[in-house]
């Protein structure tokens, strides 16, 4: 199948940047040599060492305030739900985790850039997450991540009510501007999504199909932006991957009619196979929506990482010499994050409708 | 570990938002694009079926029409060589007609002439006989005057006349 073949193209031109990646960081010990050639990097005013994966993983994760450029930073509003009840306060009061906030309820601290609630004998208190429900506190803060989606929110808004004007405005008429731009792309869903994935009945699963396609698409994009309003790594985050591919298992099953669940629960196989059978296809309902997860989250987040790396060389080595080496690696790996942009929208697009198809599907064998 | 675990409020969010902004999009864009471009479609292929139909249609009246001009083209012909035989045969009736009143008006002339000649010989033969009466009278007058003469006429007349 020739998805296959893009996932195999991906894999290799992904293996030969890291390989010459690699090298350079080898290289490392014989850079730190040269250190009368180094540069002052911004980071490392404060004599810190200039730890790359620190930085990197800082950038990649979520945040309670927006870092615009130099010294300005968007303190981002906090809201908290603890088991005494509601907390909103602006995340300026942490002063970018050198202080301690005194709350209604509790004195919550900025970990890591993560809110944990400060015990009375100084012990911590994290705040809940997917894997651990049962804690006192929960956030619900608007982060970084939050108002990245909805600036691409506004933006898929704006566009496509301007789109949908125009086609009222230009009924019967042939498309032209932004409409122009969009009718091939919103065709191509159709075309090769929707309609050989699911079939005759693709028209009710237009509307997910593409808010799912335009979604990930315009926030893979923004995300490929560095400074503001970009430089979130929205879809490089589980928590939306998670969101997103769970609307899929939701639509995928509540979509299944009785030939699906037939396959599930009752397959052309002896009997007795039965127990091994219920839960092999139980685990494929949840995999595949998780393979799609999983998919987004490190296609997106991977890119992030090879191209911060890159521009960490720099730093690691700190040679300006290297700068032009680095530059030309990052623009490479933005060109291939482009197509990556497009392509992880896509894929995610391709699989939902299959699995939606598989699951209507009129008649099995 | 911590970057592949979902925070809770980003979940909540996420799934918040994509919600509101899927109804959004469905409603007001994806609803009426979908319609106009499917409507558009529509009448493209219609408009094809049409346009298909009436390239039939004009063929299809191209062919009677040349069909019709063949049928008109050999009437024509018909007509054409009909009209010739019968002019010629006007033309063959109407030389036989006028070879027979020449011939009949020949013959009328020929009749006429034959008449007065023969009135005119007629004629002729009366004046030359009068006149011939004229001539012998005077030549009598002159040869009667004196006696010699008619005696001697007397007597050649008498030896004529053989008895």
């Amino acid at each position: 199948m020739y998805l296959s073949r893009i996932l195999n193209s991906k894999k290799i031109a992904l293996s030969l940047i890291l390989g010459v990646f690699l090298t350079f960081v080898t290289c490392k010990t014989f850079a730190i040599q040269h250190e009368e050639h180094a540069v002052e990097a911004s980071e490392s005013h404060n004599e810190k060492e200039f730890s790359p994966s620190e930085v990197i993983l800082e950038h990649i994760a979520d945040s309670h305030s927006w870092h615009l450029w130099g010294h300005t930073t968007v303190a981002l509003p906090v809201i908290l739900y603890t088991d005494q009840g509601f907390e909103v306060f602006s995340s300026a009061h942490f002063e970018h985790g050198h202080a301690d906030y005194k709350g209604q309820y509790y004195t919550y601290r900025l970990v890591k850039d993560k809110i944990a609630i400060v015990g009375p004998g100084e012990e911590l208190v994290a705040g809940a997450n997917m894997l651990n429900m049962h804690k006192k506190l929960i956030d619900f803060s608007i982060t970084k991540n939050v108002v990245s989606m909805w600036i691409s929110f506004v933006l898929l808004l704006i566009i496509f009510f301007s789109v949908s004007a125009a086609y009222k405005k230009r009924a019967g008429k042939a498309p032209k501007g932004l409409q122009s731009f969009m009718e091939p792309i919103i065709l191509f869903v159709r075309d090769d999504i929707a309609r050989p994935n699911i079939g005759y009945k693709y028209q009710r699963f237009m509307p997910l199909l593409l808010t799912v396609f335009f979604f990930i698409w315009i926030n893979n994009l923004i995300g490929l932006v560095p400074f503001f309003p970009g430089g979130s790594n929205l879809t490089g985050n589980i928590a939306v991957t998670f969101v997103l591919s769970l609307i899929t298992l939701i639509i995928v099953n509540v979509n299944g009619n009785k030939y699906y669940w037939k396959h599930i629960f009752a397959p052309d196989v002896p009997v007795w196979l039965y127990p091994i059978m219920w839960p092999v296809e139980l685990v494929g309902i949840i995999s595949k929506p998780f393979a799609l997860m999983i998919r987004l989250f490190a296609n997106i987040t991977a890119g992030h990482i090879i191209v911060l790396s890159l521009i960490s060389l720099i730093f690691v080595f700190k040679s300006v010499a290297i700068a032009p080496v680095s530059v030309a690696f990052v623009v490479f790996m933005d060109v291939l994050e482009l197509l990556v942009a497009a392509l992880q929208a896509f894929i995610f697009t391709l699989l939902t409708a299959l699995f939606i198809g598989t699951a209507i599907e009129e008649h099995h064998h | 570990m911590e970057l592949v675990t979902p925070e809770i409020g980003l979940v909540f969010w996420t799934t918040v938002s994509f919600l509101v902004l899927f109804f959004l999009l469905a409603k007001f864009a994806w609803k009426p694009i979908m319609s106009a471009i499917d409507d558009r479609e529509r009448s493209i292929e219609d408009a094809l079926l049409k346009a298909e139909a009436a390239k039939e249609e004009m063929s299809r009246l191209t062919n009677e029409n040349e069909v019709l001009l063949k049928q008109a083209r050999a009437e024509r012909d018909l007509i054409l060589s009909e009209a010739k035989k019968i002019k010629e045969q006007i033309i063959a009736d109407a030389k036989e007609a006028a070879h027979k009143e020449g011939a009949r008006q020949i013959e009328l002339a020929r009749v006429e002439i034959n008449n007065q000649k023969a009135i005119a010989m007629a004629d002729v033969k009366n004046q030359v006989a009068e006149l011939s009466i004229q001539v012998a009278e005077k030549i009598l007058q002159n040869q009667l005057q004196d006696q010699q003469k008619q005696d001697e006429l007397v007597s050649q007349l008498l030896k004529e006349v053989k008895l």
